[in-house]
């Protein structure tokens, strides 16, 4: 990466921070929402743990995973909807007619997202700590945590990006990502895998990749240092991030269309 | 002649401010020829103004000659670089503030400032001193750390224009800057304007669908419809072609209607005009003849106009419509 690509970069990640940091109203549902649903879940669902094979004592220790992979979606459509905006307003126009690099219109709007991940992802370890939920991998574990966090944000807004430079508009972004979330509650969301008991649930479970970086996450909470969950998860929250990636590069090469 | 004149002059000789376009075009798929083979000349310094209506193809030439759309045929030359060839030193020459005021809400009217001149490459203290004298040139340094969703229209229409020149381009692209302004606001920005190309030898193409401000601009006017050029040329000579000035009267008493009709038919052909008034388009004699002719017959008139022809008689004698109220489809690639 040369020296302009990463001044540029820096410039356009300090403005998408600013636009973050400047809408509070996306900041406090995207923490708020997922630690409340988090609440409900924990609430009617602690009778789960005396399934035979639970892999935990408390669901709520179960759960804590949830709000960090619920929260890189809210902020995955906040990447997404930022970049309609810039669209609708012609303001991306604007950067194309400086010798700005398109890697670094794009990288720097995910900056924003990524901060705001681990923003989230900061906020529900210090809540967590404070319910009593003991993350069995130690503070390397909060901090990982964290880490994939942005991770996924990373690779979720490279999707959020991407439906933001085909469609254009901010609408669009909004009315695809619930679809995300249909397909995170056809994962192991509330129950491992191998305790689920309908079996097209189950299969559905095993192919959905949203599983695996569930399951990631969630081993640092509740075993430890697992290395075949943990590497799993985080090949699919790579692999997530370099598909997001190209495919919203590709989209945004078309979109800016400069000669 | 200031420093930056000369120096402006020195280097529009060397690399030519001026535009330069053969035969452009530009198809849209399943679409028809937004701009079907238009060419024309801007000379440095010249002020050009590009007038039509809605989806006449202005902001599709725009979006080519400014490189953020390749043309499907044709070529045009900006600030004596190819448009397609040569992509990047045309943008490094031009300044440009498209359709919609291109802002971001959540940003300052400084902030917009500085990250347009350091994307732009300028160093960090040039970035400040050419920021806050932009900011005072457009009249917003009171508002320079206030956020732009707190703008009015023609605040963000002034940081626009500021923002298009904070790396001192050599040709300015305006596509309908003052659309939506209110008059006191759309005279600043005129005078700016004029005064860019007055002393800082800026070469500017304007587009606009307001009449007046392409005749108060322009050095010439280019008039686009259905994507050709169907006039070209400064606002008086088009003018001229339309021919002489129309006098309208209205007599002081309906019984005289039918003198004063045999009065003014000496002095022209009637045209039509709306409710008591009689109008001729003078083919001879002027308005100081046509008043002493009524006078001559004790004639009394309660009103007396001289309507000189205008850039909307242009267009319809050009096109078969008038310009003004003409709406309509929005530009397409806009």
């Amino acid at each position: 990466m040369n020296r302009v690509l990463l001044i540029q970069l820096g410039l356009l990640a300090r403005r998408s921070f600013l636009r973050t940091l400047r809408q509070p109203a996306t900041i406090i549902p995207s923490v708020l929402f997922p630690l409340l649903l988090l609440g409900v879940n924990a609430g009617g669902l602690d009778s789960v743990t005396k399934l035979p094979g639970f892999p935990a004592d408390s669901y709520l220790q179960f759960a804590f995973a949830i709000p960090f992979i619920q929260g890189t979606l809210f902020a995955a459509i906040s990447a997404g909807t930022d970049l309609a905006l810039d669209i609708e307003t012609g303001f991306l126009n604007r950067l194309s007619l400086t010798p700005t690099h398109p890697a670094a219109i794009l990288l720097g709007q995910l900056a924003g997202t990524v901060a705001l991940a681990m923003l989230q992802g900061s906020v529900f370890v210090l809540v967590g700590l404070i319910a009593g939920i003991q993350i069995e991998a130690g503070i390397l574990g909060a901090v990982l945590l964290v880490l994939m966090m942005a991770l996924l944000a990373l690779g979720f807004g490279g999707i959020g990006a991407l439906l933001a430079l085909r469609t254009g508009s901010g609408e669009a972004v909004q009315g695809v990502f619930p679809l995300l979330f249909v397909g995170l509650f056809l994962s192991s969301l509330n129950l491992p895998r191998d305790l689920i008991q309908t079996d097209w649930f189950r299969t559905v479970a095993t192919l959905n990749p949203l599983s695996y970086m569930i399951e990631g996450l969630r081993s640092l909470i509740i075993t430890g240092w697992d290395a075949q969950a943990l590497g799993t998860g985080l090949a699919v929250a790579f692999g997530l991030a370099i598909i997001g990636l190209s495919l919203s590069s590709a989209a945004l090469s078309q979109r800016i269309a400069r000669t | 002649m200031s420093a930056v004149t000369r120096e402006r002059e020195r280097t529009g000789r060397a690399l030519g401010n001026g535009i330069e376009v053969e035969g452009l075009v530009r198809k849209f798929k399943k679409g028809p020829r937004a701009v079907d083979g238009i060419s024309l000349t801007v000379a440095p310094g010249e002020i050009y103004g590009f007038l039509g209506p809605n989806g006449a193809g202005k902001s599709t030439t725009v979006l080519m000659l400014t490189t953020l759309l390749p043309p499907t045929a044709g070529t045009a030359r900006v600030a004596g670089y190819d448009i397609v060839r040569e992509g990047p030193k045309v943008r490094a020459a031009i300044g440009a503030a498209l359709q919609e005021a291109a802002l971001d809400p959540l940003l300052t009217g400084r902030e917009h400032l500085k990250l347009q001149a350091a994307l732009h490459g300028l160093p960090r203290q040039e970035r400040t001193r050419r920021g806050d004298a932009l900011l005072e040139r457009v009249g917003l340094m009171e508002a320079a750390d206030r956020k732009v969703r707190g703008y009015s229209g023609g605040m963000k229409r002034r940081l626009d224009l500021a923002l298009a020149l904070v790396h001192e381009p050599r040709v300015l692209f305006l596509d309908e800057p003052t659309t939506g302004l209110d008059p006191q606001s759309r005279s600043a920005l005129w005078e700016e304007v004029a005064r860019l190309a007055r002393e800082d030898g800026v070469t500017v193409f304007l587009t606009t669908q307001y009449l007046e401000e392409a005749d108060a601009l322009a050095n010439r006017v280019g008039i686009i419809d259905h994507g050709h050029i169907v006039a070209e040329d400064t606002p008086e000579a088009l003018k001229a072609q339309i021919g002489r000035p129309s006098v309208e009267v209205v007599p002081a008493d309906p019984a005289d209607r039918g003198a004063v009709e045999r009065v003014m038919e000496r002095f022209g052909e009637g045209v039509h005009a709306s409710g008591a008034a009689i109008a001729v388009r003078l083919s001879r004699g002027d308005l100081a003849d046509v008043v002493r002719a009524l006078d001559a017959e004790h004639l009394h008139v309660t009103n007396l106009k001289l309507d000189e022809p205008t850039l909307d008689d242009v267009f319809l004698a050009k096109t078969g419509r008038s310009l003004e109220g003409s709406g309509g489809a929005e530009e397409e690639a806009s």
